[in-house]
């Protein structure tokens, strides 16, 4: 997958899981816990989804990477990239 | 006897709100119960195929954002909507009521199996793995669910929680909420019962292996109690909560009410798992009427539990003419001949279904009730088409539940 894939993937994900929100103004560079309604129990269906569809498995060290949409991206890059 | 109290500790119903397979709130469901219309049609439920269920049409968005039903469960979505409908029909503004003295009381038969049972089938796509198993598993399947979710949803509280009772929980849920507001627990009841069972294999599959599993060609004559050609249970979902308050809270905002619960009885068994037992129906028949005050001649309606299987409908016409003679006063009817068996709403819904018969005095029948098994003989069966009656002071409605629990409720006509 390339960086617009990931990105495009981990919107579609978060729509899933919040899908009263409006997305599209989401900021890549401002957590997203700050721009929409999304709370910890939603980020674990971010971390299950990922783990369903690609089993990818993010450490809970690692959640922090996934605060902002660029973040996600950058750390999803070199697991996705193969994909 | 019962105009001897003090208004503080007689407990009135000023508001209803349901959802039944043949409607989604009072009016729509006395219609279709005088109209004859079933709920009962044919779904395919997962290794079973098709079955015979009774499925609630009601728009769960009226109450919910998507994020809450893909958060909760189908239990708590029909309890949401019951109780939002029960307070908006009470002429309620819940901004302005205290919350925290709000009490929410609902009867259950289970919770949780259709949770548990999804979530099963979902890690079996990823060979068992539990690390599949979702981390909303817990908080949907506590057995307060339900309620917690009603109150989680309306801003409430005050206390929350569920009554597992098997079929007889609508009415304890009922029961629960009018001894809290005489205990002077709550100054408002939210109190009924829920079932989402349809979504669940395991309860179909459950009476198809103890033979009670109701077949029919026609799924709107499977469900026939009392007649000759019963052959078991239609599994149905469904919800139906009161709003109950203490008469003088009642008169005192000039609330429209509905009756006045005057008696119940709440008893066991203790003689079988599945199989009922016709002296503690009796006995709690007489519990409750003792409670009201009144005789078995004073009832004018008794809404009976009959689920249509071959074992257990004798067993309650039994009971009946023992407390009330073979022709008694009070007309009969049942339910479930049109909406199948709601489990934990059951008793519930079929209180309100009747509870129009104080103003319209028309009582609603038993459809599919061709041919009487001379074993449930009674006289007053109101059959196929509604009956007009002068007047309707007392209603007495039946629900019974496996392990042997027994559970009646009387409401009076208001009378001030």
């Amino acid at each position: 997958m390339t960086k617009e894939q990931i990105r495009a993937t981990i919107l579609e994900i978060i729509a899933q899981i919040v899908p009263d929100e409006d997305l599209s103004n989401l900021k890549g560079n401002i957590p997203i816990r700050e721009q929409i309604e999304l709370d910890s129990m939603d980020f674990l269906d971010i971390i299950m989804e990922l783990r369903k569809r690609y089993g990818i498995e993010v450490p809970e060290d690692d959640y922090v990477q996934l605060a902002t949409l660029d973040s996600s991206v950058a750390y999803l890059e070199p697991r996705m990239k193969n994909l | 006897m019962i105009t001897s109290k003090l208004n503080e500790t007689r407990i009135v119903i000023t508001g209803v709100g349901l959802t039944a397979p043949n409607g989604n709130n009072l009016a729509e469901f006395r219609k279709s119960l005088l109209t004859g219309k079933s709920g009962i049609q044919k779904i395919t439920v997962r290794y079973m195929g098709e079955v015979l269920a009774g499925i609630c049409q009601f728009d769960p968005l009226k109450y919910q954002k998507k994020k809450d039903l893909r958060r909760g469960t189908r239990a708590g979505s029909i309890a949401i909507y019951c109780a939002q409908e029960a307070i908006n029909d009470a002429g309620l503004q819940l901004a302005s009521l205290d919350r925290s003295r709000i009490g929410v009381y609902l009867g259950i038969t289970e919770h949780g199996t259709v949770e548990t049972e999804n979530e099963i089938y979902e890690i079996k796509q990823y060979n068992y793995d539990v690390k599949f198993w979702s981390h909303h598993h817990n908080p949907r399947v506590v057995a307060n669910n339900p309620a917690g979710e009603v109150t989680l949803n309306l801003g409430i509280t005050g206390p929350h929680y569920t009554l597992g009772a098997a079929c007889a929980g609508g009415n304890i849920g009922i029961i629960q909420g009018l001894q809290m507001l005489l205990l002077n627990e709550v100054d408002l009841a939210l109190a009924g019962g829920v079932s989402e069972c349809t979504g669940s294999f395991g309860i179909f599959a459950g009476f198809r292996s103890e033979g009670a599993l109701a077949s029919h060609p026609d799924p709107t004559k499977a469900c026939r109690p009392f007649d000759k050609d019963r052959n078991g249970v239609v599994v149905s979902e469904g919800g139906c909560i009161f709003v109950l308050e203490r008469l003088s809270d009642a008169l005192k905002r000039q609330a429209k009410i509905y009756g006045e619960i005057v008696g119940y009885g709440i008893n066991s068994d203790a003689s079988d798992f599945i199989f009922p037992n016709k002296d503690r129906q009796v006995e709690c028949m007489r519990l409750a009427l003792r409670k009201a005050g009144i005789s078995p001649d004073d009832i004018d309606i008794i809404n009976t539990h009959g689920t249509g299987t071959i074992e257990g409908d004798p067993v309650e016409c039994q009971a009946i003419r023992e407390v009330f003679g073979e022709y008694p006063h009070a007309s009969i009817n049942n339910t479930k001949s049109f909406i199948g068996h709601a489990m934990g709403a059951a008793g519930a819904l079929e209180l309100a279904g009747n509870l129009p018969s104080f103003e319209d005095h028309l009582i609603h029948p038993t459809i599919n009730l061709d041919n009487l098994d001379p074993q449930c003989h009674l006289g007053t069966f109101v059959i196929n088409e509604p009956k007009e009656v002068d007047k309707v002071d007392y209603i007495l409605n039946n629900s019974f539940g496996m392990l042997g629990i027994n559970s009646v409720v009387i409401v009076k006509r208001f009378e001030r």
